[in-house]
């Protein structure tokens, strides 16, 4: 990526950012490594938290959303809430997941795959289904991967808590009349 | 007989309890019947968008939760839900929605485009929360008629009971889950992790992160004595009694543990029977600890 696209990513993505509500405080991180440091999924990030906000200031933010990092938050707050700067990381975080979808860079990352997934199942339904979300996810990533979860799927099964024929609500039409009044493209 | 005026509240269940997690919601309505509060279900509700929608469109995932709190306005009131993934996305509308005009107008006219409004009145509970702050010790000790004395119990609440929004609980050292249990008669042993990630999805997607997040829950339960480990999040509930066998391995420790809801504890103390708890979907042997721990 051209210094000047890197750049202009970073200000688009900082235009959002401060669109959160105290998405601003983002510009008074010290990095100091707190979120790094509470973070259960950082050890396994090429970039953690702390080395995302270097990044977005250095204009480098194009590598870490080519690099393994933003899939892997798992959403539990835990910088957020320790944040000296009052920073709502986690959603900083969403705006990175968006950013990510919308460049078309997430392809190989397991987690867009199952967000990507959830999504459909849930427009499909109004609801999510289980059996077809997982279905769809291991379809789109690696498909032997599935075999590994038939014991567990046999053991839900026989109590009764694997779900087979997943229900739509009654209401799928009006709320699918919503979704369509809202202009999004996928990752925004 | 519970002599406490009823409580009414709109009760979201949420799609993880309809079928994979449906103990949580059988045991939910059971306790909540044996202790006199009202738990109507939220009429034709949808997926509130839980943590996966929002990454891909969050407009509209604002939306399919804000479907769910106009359909809660209607019935005018307050919305309890068990599920912590729920809870915290419900509120996150609520909050984005009064915080930023520009969003609520937006989700607004999306609403009314499928027929509905919302004010953004409706106040979102945890069930957990009501129980303990709206219900209360009295009401609570007054329903149990099988105390667990006994039965050591490591309350385990997950992270988004109490983040990012910390008004329910402590963020970092949650105690609610704790008074309720002891109330019940158990013993609460001193559990640090109480709200540490169980690893989330990432069980799914990453398993090797998901199964060094679970063990360390499982193993430090394990060995600061917990004969079960309580849960109040479908999520950490499966992550944490359907994988003891890989995350063992991995781990290098025994992880093998009972784990239950808390409904389930709290059903128990009140006397309920197995099937009115659903205590046959667990994966770990929950009945069992409890009939020898507690008596049936």
């Amino acid at each position: 990526m051209s210094p000047t696209a890197t750049k202009q990513l970073g200000e688009e993505f900082l235009k959002h950012v401060y669109a959160i509500p105290h998405g601003e405080k983002i510009n008074q991180c010290i990095q100091c490594g707190t979120c790094s440091a509470s973070c259960p999924a950082s050890a396994a990030m090429e970039y953690g938290p702390r080395e995302i906000i270097a990044a977005l200031r250095a204009g480098m933010l194009d590598r870490v959303l080519n690099a393994n990092t933003v899939w892997l938050c798992v959403s539990c707050y835990s910088c957020t809430v320790r944040c000296p700067a009052g920073i709502p990381f986690t959603d900083v975080m969403y705006e990175l997941k968006h950013l990510e979808a919308e460049k078309g860079l997430s392809k190989r990352a397991n987690g867009a795959a199952m967000a990507k997934a959830f999504a459909e199942t849930v427009d499909r339904h109004g609801r999510n289904a289980e059996t077809e979300l997982l279905r769809k996810y291991y379809l789109s990533t690696k498909p032997w991967r599935a075999l590994a979860q038939i014991p567990l799927a046999l053991r839900l099964f026989f109590r009764g808590r694997l779900e087979l024929f997943p229900r739509k609500i009654k209401g799928l039409a009006g709320l699918l009349k919503m979704m369509a009044a809202i202009e999004e493209k996928e990752g925004r | 007989m519970i002599r406490t005026t009823p409580q009414t509240y709109s009760y979201f269940p949420g799609c993880s309890l309809m079928v994979t997690n449906r103990a949580y919601d059988v045991s939910t309505r059971s306790a909540a019947r044996a202790l006199g509060i009202e738990m109507v279900e939220l009429d034709d509700w949808n997926c509130c968008g839980a943590t996966a929608y929002m990454p891909i469109r969050e407009k509209r995932s604002f939306v399919l939760s804000a479907r769910n709190l106009a359909i809660a306005e209607k019935h005018g009131h307050e919305l309890a839900t068990v599920c912590n993934a729920c809870f915290v996305v419900l509120r996150k509308t609520n909050k984005y929605m009064a915080e930023n005009a520009k969003l609520r107008d937006e989700v607004r006219g999306a609403l009314r485009a499928g027929g509905m409004d919302y004010g953004g009145t409706v106040r979102v509970r945890h069930f957990l929360e009501i129980l303990v702050k709206d219900l209360g010790e009295e009401a609570v000790r007054r329903a149990v008629t099988r105390p667990l004395t006994g039965l050591k119990v490591a309350c385990y609440s997950g992270c988004q009971l109490s983040r990012p929004f910390d008004d329910v609980d402590h963020p970092e050292f949650p105690e609610v889950m704790g008074r309720l249990v002891g109330w019940l008669g158990a013993e609460v042993v001193p559990f640090p992790l109480s709200a540490k990630c169980c690893g989330g999805m990432s069980m799914t997607t990453r398993p090797e992160i998901g199964r060094a997040l679970s063990g360390k829950i499982l193993r430090v339960a394990r060995e600061r004595g917990a004969d079960c480990i309580a849960t109040a999040c479908p999520l950490c509930q499966i992550n944490l009694e359907a994988y003891q066998g890989p995350i063992t391995a991995a781990v290098g420790a025994s992880c093998e543990i009972p784990v239950l809801y808390f409904t389930q504890l709290m059903g128990w103390a009140f006397g309920l029977d197995s099937k009115e708890l659903a205590l046959g979907d667990s994966l770990t042997p929950v009945e069992a600890l409890l009939t020898e721990k507690v008596g049936g």
